[in-house]
């Protein structure tokens, strides 16, 4: 199963802003622990993610800088800001009322585990 | 294969990769750098699970998906680059500070305020714009191509010769332009007028190619700057017309009329400042914007010819006669004119290696039928002539109609031959530009020998 383009550009913001939140990291480090968290079933590309990147930069969100750590390449590591974590409690609070939503009407009468009978027996 | 072996090849495909990267528009240097290092990583870890050096790569690559999906990505967050913009204080985003651009920036400065305080100078002597008209008209190029004519030597880094013949030519256009006893009204006052900054436009062309001064492709370079020029200016003076008609109205809104201001000082000063300005712009852009004069030769070469060959299809269907009024023969100078700069501008964004199409043959139909239109008002012409004696004026027509005809018709020869796969393209470009000379020749002529010639007249 992999999860549809749309689903993931829906929430691409959130996850970026969630993982620097964590603390500051570089492109190539986002996407591995991207991969990681979704053991390999969020399709992302470079294509979403640099500019969803330079994008938060624009917006303020995340702040930029090329840093060389010692025994490393040189690298663009990003930083989460003051609005860029007042901008991921906000998505995350949006993000809990559709998931709150979807899981309400998943366990209610609307449940799949209680459809696949009903359709059997036609 | 060794091991520092492999590490030499993926260098290379790195490098060769990052040259594609950066010619796309949409991807800047730094982007650029944030990419390779990505495209690093996934190789590293991809090497370190058990993969070949250049297995890595590929996979790697194919991940980061194709270029042109990547720069749409890129656009779309970054639209503004797809808009080429003139940076004034060097390339930002290059690594070499822009010191050039800078010193280009100085040095028009200098040049225009040159430009703008020469033109005040003959107030001190007494002159005014509004009552010295005649001086004015006979001398404006004189106050401007000097300016832009030492604004490109400069940036051309012109040999002391070089400036020395430039010198000379704009002192021979300042003789030419007031040593002359001419009266107000007479025709070779006009005459001057015109003639002398076309004279004055090839010696800022002698600096413009200061360079190289035989090379074919720096003289069409010329050409095109020429194109651009006009261009801008035109721009230039629709920016200024916007500009004058503020002034005069908030100024009038408050009680005061600065009529005086705008003919005095900004018309004049504002205006051969914009002729350096121009050229400054065609040089600070050519390799930013899209050059826009083949752009409109391109789109007005088809109608031209369509309109001259229904001129001919009409002229032979009612049968009669040119009337040949007066001014007929300027006309037809201008119009052989344009169609020599239609078929000069499309030469100069032609790609010389293209095999001949269908626009060649467009321009042909062009040309030719331009040839034999005017062919048919100079046997009219001629005949006027012969029976009541010559003016200046008619001279100088006649002499441009002469001119022009021999560039057309031996063009048409060529651009016949190149449709027909005899000649190659090279061969019009270069009589196209071993021809200036001769223009530029003519127009000293008038400029300088006519009035003479002609007895003041």
């Amino acid at each position: 199963m992999k999860v549809t383009k749309d689903l993931v550009a829906a929430s691409a913001t959130p996850m970026v802003l969630g993982i620097l939140a964590e603390g500051e990291s570089y492109g190539y480090a986002i996407l591995r622990r991207i991969n990681d968290l979704s053991g390999g079933e969020l399709d992302w590309t470079e294509g979403l993610l640099y500019p969803l990147l330079h994008r938060l930069e624009r917006l303020g969100h995340v702040e930029s800088s090329w840093q060389s750590p010692a025994g490393e390449r040189r690298r663009k590591y990003y930083r989460i800001t003051g609005t860029g974590l007042a901008e991921l409690a906000e998505q995350r609070r949006q993000w809990d009322t559709v998931v709150d939503a979807l899981k309400k009407v998943w366990l209610g009468p609307g449940d799949l585990r209680m459809l696949r009978p009903l359709e059997g027996g036609a | 294969m060794t091991v520092p072996d492999e590490r030499d090849d993926l260098e290379a495909q790195f490098t060769q990769w990052r040259q594609y990267v950066e010619r796309r528009p949409e991807l800047r240097r730094s982007d650029a750098d944030e990419l390779e290092d990505h495209l690093r990583g996934s190789v590293d870890g991809l090497i370190e699970s058990g993969l070949r050096a250049d297995e890595a790569f590929l996979v790697a690559v194919k991940r980061m998906g194709g270029l042109d999906e990547l720069s749409r990505e890129f656009a779309r967050e970054h639209s503004e680059r797809l808009w080429k913009q003139l940076v004034l204080s060097g390339d930002t985003d290059s690594p070499v500070a822009g010191a050039q651009p800078r010193r280009d920036l100085l040095a028009l400065i200098v040049c225009a305020a040159g430009a703008a305080v020469s033109i005040k100078i003959p107030a001190l002597f007494g002159m005014d714009m509004e009552q010295d008209v005649a001086f004015f008209a006979r001398n404006i190029s004189l106050f401007a191509f000097p300016w832009l004519a030492a604004f490109l030597a400069w940036r051309r880094q012109a040999a002391p010769a070089l400036i020395a013949v430039l010198l000379g030519l704009f002192a021979l256009g300042a003789v030419a332009a007031n040593v002359h006893p001419l009266a107000e009204d007479s025709q070779s006052l006009v005459l001057t007028g015109i003639h002398l900054p076309i004279a004055l436009w090839f010696a800022v062309g002698l600096a413009y190619v200061a360079d190289d001064l035989r090379s074919s492709r720096r003289r069409m370079d010329f050409v095109r700057f020429t194109g651009e020029w006009f261009l801008y200016l035109g721009l230039i003076a629709l920016g200024g017309n916007v500009l004058i008609a503020f002034v005069f109205g908030t100024f009038e809104a408050i009680g005061i009329v600065p009529e005086a201001f705008i003919i005095q000082w900004l018309l004049p000063c504002g205006g051969v400042a914009a002729v350096v300005v121009a050229g400054w712009l065609v040089e600070a852009k050519q390799s930013v914007v899209e050059n826009m004069a083949p752009v409109l030769a391109r789109l007005f070469t088809p109608l031209f010819a369509g309109v001259l060959l229904a001129f001919l299809v009409a002229f032979g269907w009612t049968g009669g006669g040119i009337d040949v009024e007066r001014d007929a023969l300027i006309l037809f100078d201008v119009l052989l004119a344009v169609v020599l700069g239609l078929l000069l501008y499309s030469i100069s964004a032609r790609d010389p290696l293209a095999p001949p199409g269908l626009f060649d043959r467009l321009q042909l139909a062009l040309v030719a039928s331009a040839l034999v239109i005017d062919i048919l008002v100079l046997v009219e012409i001629a005949g006027r002539i012969s029976e009541y004696g010559t003016t200046p004026n008619k001279a100088a027509a006649l002499g441009e109609n002469v001119i022009l005809l021999a560039n057309l018709a031996w063009s048409a020869w060529l651009v016949l031959g190149f449709v027909r796969r005899r000649t190659p393209f090279a061969a019009l470009e270069r009589w196209q530009t071993g021809y200036l000379p001769v223009y530029a020749a003519w127009a000293w002529v008038v400029a300088l020998a006519f009035p003479p010639l002609f007895d003041y007249l």
